[in-house]
């Protein structure tokens, strides 16, 4: 008698309520996955392949590069969606092998982190100094 | 249920073989799933190196001396076998990235998802005979 209209868990009208943030969530993988293999490609070949590779790394060559405001949008870039990427992964794989307390305790670690990271890596690009400490070769002359 | 339709059933069961060893399906133990498993432990990996690399490359804006020292323990021979395996672990993930884009996004891609993981991979070996040795030169070869 009282058995009547109980909404199906998965009708259309249920799932329309709000942002599907899932949804987008997972947009965004893939459109940032297609970008990132562009930007992580680049910045290896710059910093690992040509030249001498990982032996000519130093602060030189890092003021060197961030000297020029394309390195700087492609570092600030590179930081933001591989950063967004790489947590949203991690989001997925905490959802699905932690549980209760500690699946939510991961989850506040994850956000916590990614958000410190993004605005140290923010600050640091956007507030580059190449004339910090005591400058050394090419950066003598920049500094004076 | 008839005796008559019982017996056909039994006819019918007769006939498949159940396998010998535990058989993997349409998706388990072949490259769907392996392409899985990979691009999750190769995106675990990742991140956590990213994680890293942003704190120490965060040094350039402290202290050059300090990001310098650092920086030198990336040209070790370990720290240079670490890095291989990085690129490695990062060209899988983003071949195996964009065949999941082409899976999900063309009807195309859902055909040829099991060509295209082995294109990935093909491309994978060739993208690291490419870097191997002349990282290895970097990280060996001394000045």
């Amino acid at each position: 008698m009282t058995t009547e209209t109980i909404q199906p868990p998965r009708s259309a009208a249920r799932a329309r309520r709000g942002t599907n943030w899932e949804k987008w969530g997972w947009i965004y993988m893939r459109f940032s996955g297609v970008l990132l293999v562009v930007l992580i490609f680049g910045h290896l070949l710059v910093n690992l392949f040509l030249g001498q590779g990982v032996s000519a790394i130093d602060f030189a060559f890092v003021a060197g590069k961030l000297a020029n405001p394309f390195w700087i949008v492609w570092d600030t870039l590179l930081l933001w969606l591989a950063l967004i990427h790489g947590a949203n992964g991690m989001r997925t794989l905490t959802n699905d092998y932690a549980h209760g307390k500690l699946r939510v305790v991961l989850l506040v670690l994850l956000a916590g982190a990614t958000v410190v990271l993004l605005v140290l890596g923010t600050l640091v690009l956007t507030t580059f100094d190449p004339c910090i400490g005591e400058p050394t070769g090419a950066l003598v002359e920049i500094c004076k | 249920m008839s005796s008559q339709a019982a017996r056909s059933g039994a006819v019918t069961a007769a006939k498949i073989r159940a396998p010998k060893r535990p058989a993997g399906t349409l998706y388990r133990g072949r490259e769907g799933m392996w392409s899985w498993v990979l691009h999750r432990i190769t995106g675990t990996a990742i991140f956590f190196f990213l994680l890293v690399h942003i704190l120490d490359t965060s040094l350039i804006r402290l202290d050059p001396e300090a990001y310098n020292a650092v920086i030198n323990t990336y040209k070790t021979p370990i720290m240079g076998l670490g890095e291989l395996a990085l690129v490695a672990a990062i060209g899988l993930h983003a071949l195996n990235g964009l065949r999941i884009i082409a899976i999900d996004f063309t009807s195309w891609g859902v055909r040829h998802q099991r060509l295209m993981f082995w294109i990935a991979i093909g491309l994978w070996v060739v993208l690291m005979i490419g870097f191997a040795p002349r990282h290895l030169m970097h990280v060996f070869g001394g000045e």
